[in-house]
């Protein structure tokens, strides 16, 4: 990938967290609040407590706590509600950065409105669905749309950050166009396709500042979990009162709203909307647009991924391997008709061929040779061969039996190896083409599909993650099965047409698994709408993004890999916090309950385990480690719980070892080191 | 301590171990199977009560129709077992001539008793006719056992049917489970066992109470009664109501190490071989046996401190001039002795029994607090016949959906999605049981009229009280003993703890059950958490424990715990 002009976003940006400060603030407002209970409750306690302090100036009550004490604990119980709002804020912050930059295309620009034949320049936001408009060279294409008329090469930097240009025309695979793009040369008709403020770049920008975003359904049946957490140590704390009561100690409102805010499940409630912000940041980072946060957490539970061949496993293009010369020709007499038949050959394979006997021969003779007139004899669908004539030569190139029926056409005859060799390049899952000069065929061009360097080693990658892969391919299953083989997937679909894709789609979803598939072109758009998670190319068609949920900036097939490890580590941020943030309270336990009973109790003594200086300060100690918890979790939120394709067992026994033992351990650190802070500073 | 009270303990769990597989096994056959066993016989009797009540049995109900029968079910059972009660003056079997049951007591006792609590506020010796016993009490002890199986078999049917089986979001039907449940397990094993009680000495009969001299001249009454009938289904249903006052430390209830032993088998038998069944069901012995050794491994800890608690002498006592050997013997039978009395008391609790052999307490602060641990913990070690399966299964779920996020894949049970929706559930029936004791505990510990049936101040009072809580609202019935329970706030209060403590939380069991039966499965792939091996029980288990935890350290640290401390430092309160 090239240099990307949106990466730059560190992740403590000064500017960004001066403004997360005063968003935080923003945040208190309890109509805002209300959207995360955990939250919220702890806002009404810092309410609470701080209303008690100002009632224990004008008339302290029997019970109350001493003065110093109330405030400093409504003082950090505003401070863990600030700390969430500033997590959440952060995370906007980041996605705003990347928004402004997208804003900045998306200023108002001219287009010329075609209507009647007739064109008159018009703002683009007054552009409507099906308008055509007309864009020349050096414009800015004013919305989204498909070419209609036209060739155009396009800079799409501001989108992708891929500075080479690439070339949109009308009809086929490559007629989407991009709002905010700009034309480098020719002229283009473009029918827009979006209506103004849901464009491609609208859409982008609501996602990544957050705006848009809804909650996915994990989310929700955590949310669901958290919510019946803080029921039950609501009812613990507001319980404790009576039941302390009964045995003569009188708790102070103070001391049950830091016991009940140190017991929610605030570490995970104060940070699980940054995470998921995060979550859909860090796919835009990565130039993956989502449709919505749904897509990304059923990317993380993919099982099986269709993957089209053509262009993702392989290069795309048959490339020229071997020179098979027939019995008694000599290689150099086949090397130079090879040449000579394609040298002036553009398609992908003759330049293949070209190059490769430009690898192994001295080609400068070869052309030297064309003397005379040259005629060359382009490809056609016809003849299905392309070659030249000179001198009363002809030289050819081309489907094996065409070339065959050729030169006996010619008087010549074939040697019966020439069949055998192409059959046996078929079944190896090559191309086979003839090479003749005169009435002879001289041999025989293995054109082979390459498949992409590396590529295995991703799909091994694929399958540590538990994720079956599928080649999707147009080729017979011979072939097929040969580049299966050579590029590591797990299984093929031969022969491939929309309706067999569809029917692989709809066969694996019945046994219950989530399948995902890549796919560019108009008749891939069904089968995108019917996967799990579609993930269209940027250079595809715009039928085929809109039936995605997701669209690929990078093109780049495998980025799959990318997007599923972004929805497990969201997932996985969640779980591990949630289970760090219930761990914590066996310390905060051990911390609050010997201090709230010692003055009745002092046996109770032994079960203050941290030997903490006082009661009071026992309880400010918890109060203020799960406020900063908070706040030194956030970058671990922000970057997400790194994911590690190991099995799930492994994956969870060490994800229960770090936040689960670990959850349950470092609050006694934390609490300990915080007490004795405070005792030197002879605060307690 | 002592040897042979580590190898009665031990030999215990491994013959509740080697009894696990052929009950499972038997239950599996009853259920699920497609051959009864012996059709001739219990397969005519089963026809013949669908007959009568006019039920088909191959129709299948959704769950709220299930729960729906089960709820009218129970509300005629209180009805009846209320009027019973009300009206034994008038009705035979009543040698004793016992007045009818006052209004509170015996709607105290009905919802007990149908809940499968049965919590008793009343000595059933001096209150209860023969005939309200036997038809009344006995009977439910069957039905409620009965209904517990059949809402776990219905949560494990929603668990495990693949969606292809799955005959729309039906989960089996209610009578059907209820009457198999009655005629091919417990009555059989209800027969059986209740003649080797007699064997034993436990008495059967309808004579009135005989007047007997004393050694010392004194004039007793030694009271009568059908006991064996209602003693082996006391166990064997996790009932617990004793029909003598004092339970399974009554002579007549249980006279013999032997009959002591064999109770305890009995009262794990059920619920352990439920979860094998399950695994059964689930076409994976494992997924069975993974939730037998969560349970086993809660319940042996328990058992383990209990004995060791109660082996140790009581500091209160240290400087008098006593052997303290034994162990703390107040409230103990000396036949069953410390081993004995705590192996009693952590399986009566963990099964949500109920069924006493001595009394708690009277066990030492850290000794007591095993039992009331063990309630609290949800009655899921084990638990009670059904309720114990269901109960653990919503902490599987919840334990799996943790485990789920954790390994970054939406979270599945045996194949099926955990969503929002079970999450729902699943939180619900965990809330319900601590709002349940929390609230009754801490109410009661502040009014006059719930103090006053404390017979200790301080931190035991309070232990007192939670136990109560604790016992009604997780159906287990066992009592603290000290609690004066026979009062109208603690009768009242009480029975609604019990009935929201079954009902409450059936319905969320069975609503998971409806809601999971017709999920599409999905094969296990190597990013799916597996819930069969060794993490997963290590998971469970924690899941219990720090739910359990975390909602009643507070509550047992003004109780038991300080109590224990406080013991420790020498001082009484």
């Amino acid at each position: 990938m090239t240099q990307h002009p949106r990466k730059d976003v560190s992740l403590f940006d000064g500017r960004i967290l001066r403004q997360a400060v005063v968003e935080s603030l923003k945040k208190l407002s309890p109509r805002v609040m209300i959207r995360n209970p955990v939250m919220f409750i702890v806002e009404v306690g810092s309410a609470l407590t701080t209303g008690l302090f100002f009632q224990d100036i004008i008339a302290p009550g029997h019970h109350s706590a001493p003065l110093w004490f109330t405030a400093s604990v409504s003082v950090w119980l505003w401070f863990t509600v600030l700390f969430a709002n500033f997590a959440e804020a952060v995370a906007e912050g980041r996605g705003k950065a990347q928004a402004d930059s997208l804003r900045k295309i998306r200023k108002d620009t001219p287009a010329r409105l075609v209507k009647d034949g007739i064109e008159t320049e018009v703002s683009s936001t007054l552009l409507a669905r099906d308008d055509v408009v007309v864009v020349r060279a050096g414009e800015v294409i004013p919305g989204d749309g498909g070419v209609i008329e036209g060739i155009a090469s396009v800079d799409e930097s501001v989108v992708t950050g891929e500075s080479a240009p690439v070339i949109r025309e009308s009809g086929g695979d490559r007629s989407a166009v991009t709002g905010g793009t700009r034309v480098l040369s020719d002229e283009i008709r473009v029918r827009i396709t979006a209506s103004p403020g849901s464009s491609f770049l609208d859409r982008m920008i609501a996602l990544v500042e957050g705006s848009s975003r809804q909650k996915t359904p994990n989310e929700i049946a955590l949310h669901i979990l958290l919510m019946g957490l803080t029921l039950v140590f609501l009812l613990v704390s507001v319980t404790l009162v009576p039941l302390a009561m009964y045995s003569g100690i009188a708790l102070s409102m103070t001391v049950i709203a830091a016991l009940l805010v140190c017991l929610i499940p605030t570490t995970i409630g104060g940070l699980i909307s940054a995470i998921g912000i995060a979550g859909m940041d860090r796919l835009i980072r990565k130039n993956v647009l989502a449709m919505s946060g749904k897509a990304v957490e059923a990317a993380g539970d993919i099982d099986t991924l269709l993957l089209d061949k053509t262009g993702t496993i392989t290069l795309g293009n048959r490339m020229a391997s071997e020179l098979i010369p027939v019995d008694g020709v000599p290689p150099e007499r086949l090397a130079e008709a090879a040449f000579q038949a394609s040298i002036a050959d553009e398609t992908p394979e003759g330049r293949s061929i070209v190059s490769l006997i430009g690898s192994q021969y001295e080609t400068a003779g070869f052309e030297r040779n064309l003397t005379g007139v040259v005629e060359y004899m382009p490809f056609s669908a016809y003849t299905r061969m392309s070659g030249c004539d000179f001198n009363g030569t002809i030289v050819r190139k081309g489907a094996v039996d065409a070339i065959c029926a050729f030169v006996e056409e010619s008087g010549g005859t074939v040697a019966p190896l020439v069949r055998l060799t192409a059959e046996r390049i078929g079944q190896g899952g090559g191309t086979p083409l003839a090479v003749s000069r005169n009435a002879e065929v001289l041999g025989v061009i293995h054109l082979k599909d390459m498949v992409k360097e590396g590529i295995g080693d991703r799909f091994e990658r694929f399958r540590a993650m538990g994720i079956k892969t599928v080649m999707i391919t147009g080729d017979n299953p011979r072939t097929a099965a040969a580049i299966a083989k050579e590029a590591n997937v797990d299984g093929f679909l031969a022969e491939a047409t929309p309706e067999k894709k569809m029917a692989l789609i709809k066969e694996e979803q019945e046994k219950g698994r989530l399948v995902a598939m890549t796919g560019d072109g108009t008749n891939d758009a069904p089968a995108l709408a019917q996967a799990d998670v579609g993930i269209a190319m940027n250079t595809g068609t715009q039928a085929a993004k809109e039936a995605a949920n997701m669209v690929d900036l990078d093109s780049d097939p495998t980025k799959l890999l990318e997007v599923v490890e972004v929805g497990k580590q969201l997932l996985m941020t969640r779980g591990t916090l949630t289970t760090f943030s219930i761990a914590n309270d066996v310390a905060k336990y051990f911390a609050i309950l010997p201090a709230m009973f010692a003055g009745v109790y002092p046996e109770i003594a032994p079960l203050n385990v941290m030997r903490l200086a006082s009661p009071a300060s026992a309880i400010l100690s918890a109060v203020i480690f799960n406020a900063i918890i908070i706040i030194l979790l956030i970058p671990l939120a922000l970057r997400g719980v790194k994911y590690r394709p190991l099995g799930a067992a492994a994956l969870l026994r060490r994800s229960l070892m770090i936040y689960g033992v670990g959850g349950i351990v470092a609050p006694f650190i934390g609490i300990k080191a915080i007490d004795m802070v405070l005792k030197a500073l002879g605060l307690v | 301590m002592s040897i042979y009270g580590w190898v009665q303990i031990i030999l215990y769990f491994l013959i509740i171990l080697a009894l696990t597989g052929p009950v499972g096994n038997y239950l599996y056959r009853v259920f699920e199977g497609e051959r009864k066993p012996l059709p001739r016989v219990l397969g005519a009797a089963e026809r013949l009560a669908y007959r009568m009540v006019m039920v088909d049995k191959d129709r299948e109900q959704t769950w709220k129709e299930y729960a729906f029968s089960l709820f009218v079910f129970s509300f005629f059972c209180i009805l009846v077992v209320y009027g019973l009660q009300r009206l034994q003056y008038f009705l035979p079997f009543n040698p004793q001539g016992f007045k009818g049951v006052p209004p509170q007591l015996a709607f105290n006792t009905a919802v007990s008793f149908v809940t499968n609590t049965n919590w008793q506020a009343y000595p059933g010796e001096s209150t209860m006719s023969y005939l309200v016993q036997m038809a009344a009490l006995a009977w439910q002890n069957f039905v409620s056992a009965g209904a517990g199986i059949a809402v776990a078999f219905a949560l494990a049917r929603g668990l495990t049917r693949k969606a292809s089986q799955a005959r729309g979001a039906t989960i089996g039907n209610f009578w059907v489970d209820l009457t198999r449940s009655i005629i091919y397990v417990l009555l059989p094993l209800s027969i059986v066992g209740a003649l080797f009680l007699v064997s034993q000495g436990v008495i059967q009969n309808i004579h009135p109470y005989r007047e007997i001299t004393t050694l010392e001249g004194a004039r007793q009454a030694i009271a009568m009664g059908p006991v064996a009938s209602q003693e082996i289904i006391k166990e064997l249903g996790t009932n617990g109501g004793g029909f003598f006052n004092a339970n399974s430390s009554h002579p007549f209830e249980n006279p013999t190490p032997l009959t002591n032993f064999i109770e305890m088998v009995l009262i794990f038998l059920i619920p352990a071989g439920l979860t094998y069944a399950y695994g059964r069901m689930a076409g994976n012995k494992r997924q069975g046996w993974v939730i037998f050794w969560a349970m086993a491994v809660l319940f042996m800890a328990g058992a383990a401190v209990c004995y060791y608690a109660e082996s140790r002498p009581n500091p209160a006592l240290a400087g008098l001039p006593l052997d303290q050997a034994t162990g703390n013997m107040e409230g103990k039978e000396v036949r069953f002795g410390v081993a004995g009395s705590t192996l009693f008391a952590a399986i009566t609790t963990a099964a949500s029994c109920g069924a006493v052999n001595s009394m708690h307490d009277s066990y030492t602060p850290l000794g007591g607090l095993v039992p009331l641990v063990n309630i609290m913990l949800g009655e899921v070690v084990f638990g009670g016949v059904g309720a114990g399966l269901y109960g653990m299964l919503i902490y599987a779920i919840l334990a799996v959906f943790i485990a789920g996020l954790m390994v970054g894949r939406t979270p599945e049970y045996l194949g099926k999605k955990i969503e929002a929706r079970e999450m729902q559930y699943v939180t619900a029936y965990i809330l319900i049981f601590p709002f349940i004791v929390l609230i009754t505990a801490a109410w009661s510990a502040i009014v006059p009229y719930g103090i006053s049936s404390v017979t200790n101040g301080g931190p035991h009072g309070l232990s007192q009280i939670l136990y109560a809580a604790s016992s009604a609202g997780g159906n287990n019935g066992s009592a603290f003993a000290g609690l004066n329970a026979n009062t109208s706030w603690w009768n009242i209060v009480l029975a609604i703890a019990m009935l929201a403590g079954r009902f409450l939380m059936i319905l969320p069991v069975l609503a998971i059950a409806g809601s999971m039966v017709s999920k599409k499965d999905i094969p296990p792939g190597p990013g799916t958490f597996p819930t069969e091996g060794f993490l997963f029980v290590a998971l469970l288990t924690g899941a219990v424990i720090i739910v359990g935890a975390l909602t009643f350290f507070p509550a047992l640290s003004l109780g038991p715990v300080v109590e224990h401390f406080i013991a420790h430092a020498g001082r009484s309160l």
